[in-house]
């Protein structure tokens, strides 16, 4: 780590460029859209969006459950990689993170979104009401509410803890009111022995602690169908199929942020092929997993020939969802299969490419989980269609719009990668006498 | 106690809907429109589903009224998360408008699809407004509405009862759908009074009741057609 190192990584930062401030707006304007939409929703009730009996959930829920998944990439992985100590995670954990931090907020809009009455969100929190009367604590919602707002909490701090160095750095930097805002951020980081060991304690507890609180998290996500008594919903695989298909949707956000970084920060040298290669072979893992999962799913469904069940099977097979089912195995499965096996194939573009296809698989799926089941229930009188509204169809694109802008700000705020671990890991490959500061041995 | 149920004779019922139009007017419950029907935001607390078997010009059409099945063990309850929908100790399915936030996942869980959502607040123009039954209250938009087995009658002739100082007599709580119907096809009463006509109903041999495998202990019996002579109910 070079002084022109540290320069390029905080450029971003200090000094911006034309790119992100074009980026910013443009995110911006989209996220309007979200908020226009979702303004236009509250004034005139829910009945504009497409939504109906007896298909109750749409997209709102399939944009959940999408958003909920592909905050999966960042903390899990970056988890994972910290404590097998992998170290070409270096330049990946902080960009991961901050997927996580921002995929949740997003995801966490949409339950408030497709409440009929939005205003009156908070009577989901747990907390007793003024007669005394707490939330039924046997509802899957409830559950999401606590799971998803653990998560939020502890991820938000998995991504602020190692990034208190950095912001420290930030501080002896910058001028003005930043260098106040720096200095509250880092909380008095002076880099002493005593606080690079507390640091490195926290970041392991914290690793530890989020894996399960993200497998649950996902977990319960799928149980908001699989508790039901939906056809095709009440399945005991859905547990570890939405997690599996999290992590897969996860890891794929991750390669497009990671390779529009490489292009759009210059940041080539850190976020190298090596990193992408190793990105790319734990990519094409999950795509065996979630295929495999898939496969189990609708195997058992079909050889179990009930007719609640296969009245949904073949509806996504061969029927109204026919078309998006067989996108999603080509976009999931096929073409994953036809570019990751080779070392071409896992380069920053094809791979880019591959993933792009993946999270509109992935959405495709959410999609195919909730709305066939859903249009045709038990009773076949109440068979229903669905066709997502102009003001769907808004929130869904402002919500990727609003995704881009929080990331976009916090590019212009903390160095998209670590510093200092940057550092801790060039310090490691030399002569560690060359370290620049010893106290940082062994700090992972 | 008392444990609110219903018998309908598949027998009887000639499919008029009389019932349904009944239920429209005792609970206030809008009307969408055409347009806002054709996109499946009609509400009917009470339905007669139609059924044809054969073949033109042999051709039987069967109707079933379904409304709230008030079941036992209601899958729609646990997964409200805020208690809108509870189960009072008289066995009905109760609906709190005020509670209810709208997350819908009560009526995803219902097998019978028979829980409603207000889509849009309800437009009562003049002179509509002028026949909206006291006793009900009207439902805002972002919440869910269903069949409450006319609870407000339950109260009015309790009320009634406990004024002449006696008990409730069978047949004394009429619902909006029995009241009209013509052909008397829709029975309801107590279940835990083993002499009620409903408790007698359900104890015949036609008594069926709908989805019952998936173990919801539904509350209303439907008497199934063609066995009534050799039954020998009442």
């Amino acid at each position: 780590m070079n002084p022109e190192d540290e320069r390029l990584l905080l450029a971003p930062v200090e000094r911006g460029s034309r790119g992100l401030r074009l980026g910013l707006v443009a995110s911006a304007l989209a996220a309007g859209v979200l908020c226009a939409c979702w303004g236009y929703q509250i004034a005139h009730d829910l009945g504009v969006a497409g939504i109906n009996r007896p298909v109750f959930w749409g997209v709102y829920i399939t944009n959940f459950v999408f958003w909920i998944g592909i905050s999966h990439a960042g903390t899990l992985i970056s988890a994972i990689l910290r404590l097998t100590g992998a170290e070409w995670r270096r330049p990946v954990t902080r960009c991961a993170e901050a997927i996580t931090v921002f995929a949740l907020a997003v995801g966490g809009l949409f339950p408030l979104i497709h409440l009929g009455r939005p205003w009156l969100f908070y009577w989901l929190l747990p907390l007793p009401n003024a007669r005394g009367l707490w939330p039924n604590f046997r509802s899957p919602l409830l559950w999401d509410v606590t799971a998803i707002g653990t998560y939020f909490l502890g991820s938000s701090l998995y991504l602020f803890l190692p990034a208190i160095p950095d912001l420290a750095a930030l501080r002896d930097r910058a001028t003005g009111w930043r260098r106040r805002v720096y200095t509250w951020c880092a909380l008095g980081w002076r880099g002493t022995p005593r606080q690079w060991h507390a640091l490195e304690n926290g970041i392991r507890v914290m690793a530890v602690l989020i894996l399960p609180v993200a497998v649950s998290v996902h977990t319960i996500v799928s149980w908001d169908f699989a508790m039901s008594l939906q056809p095709m919903w009440h399945s005991t695989i859905f547990g570890p199929y939405f997690v599996a298909g999290a992590i897969y949707s996860g890891i794929a956000i991750l390669v497009a942020v990671m390779a529009a970084l490489r292009r759009g920060l210059g940041l080539g040298r850190y976020i190298s092929e090596t990193v992408f290669d190793n990105l790319g072979l734990l990519f094409l893992t999950m795509a065996l997993v979630w295929a495999y999962f898939t496969f189990a799913e609708h195997l058992t469904v079909w050889y179990g020939n009930e007719p609640a069940e296969m009245a949904v099977f073949w509806e996504r097979v061969s029927g109204r969802y026919a078309p998006a089912f067989w996108t999603m195995v080509v976009l999931n499965f096929a073409v994953p299969m036809l570019v990751l096996p080779f070392r071409r194939g896992r380069r920053p573009g094809p791979a880019s490419l591959v993933a792009v296809g993946v999270l509109l698989g992935m959405w495709l799926e959410r999609f195919l989980i909730i709305i066939p089941s859903l249009a045709n229930p038990r009773l076949a009188y109440t068979v229903g269609r669905y066709v997502p509204s102009g003001v769907e169809w808004g929130i869904t694109f402002g919500a990727f719009g609003l995704f881009v802008f929080l990331y976009h700000l916090f590019l212009r705020c903390v160095p998209a990668v670590s510093l200092w671990e940057m550092r801790a890991g060039a310090a490691a490959e030399s002569d560690t006498s060359l370290a620049p500061e010893p106290a940082r041995e062994g700090v992972r | 106690m008392t444990r609110w149920a219903m018998a309908i004779d598949l027998d009887r019922c000639t499919g008029c809907e009389a019932c349904v139009v009944a239920c429209h007017a005792e609970n206030n419950i809008r009307l969408v429109g055409p347009e806002e029907a054709a996109r499946g935001r009609a509400i009917h607390w009470l339905r007669i589903e139609r059924y044809y078997e054969g073949e033109y010009p042999d051709v039987r059409v069967r109707f079933v009224p379904v409304l709230c099945q008030h079941c036992g063990a209601a899958p729609c309850e646990p997964v409200c998360p805020v208690y809108a929908t509870y189960h009072t100790d008289e066995g009905l399915n109760a609906m709190v408008y005020n509670r209810c936030v709208g997350t819908r996942y009560c009526a995803n869980n219902c097998p019978y699809s028979v829980r409603f959502f207000n889509w849009h607040a309800a437009p009562w123009p003049d002179p509509l407004q002028r026949q909206l039954n006291p006793d009900v209250a009207a439902r805002p938009a972002g919440v869910m509405e269903k069949c409450t087995f006319c609870v407000q009658r339950i109260q009015r002739a309790r009320q009634q009862a406990a004024d002449e100082g006696r008990e409730l007599r069978d047949g004394e709580v009429q619902p909006a759908c029995a009241e009209s119907c013509p052909t008397r096809a829709i029975v309801f009463g107590d279940l835990d009074d083993p002499d009620s006509r409903v408790a007698r109903l359900s104890r015949s041999g036609r008594a069926r009741r709908l989805l019952e495998e998936l173990g919801t202990h539904p509350a209303v019996f439907y008497l199934a057609r063609g066995a009534r002579e050799s039954s020998g109910e009442p």
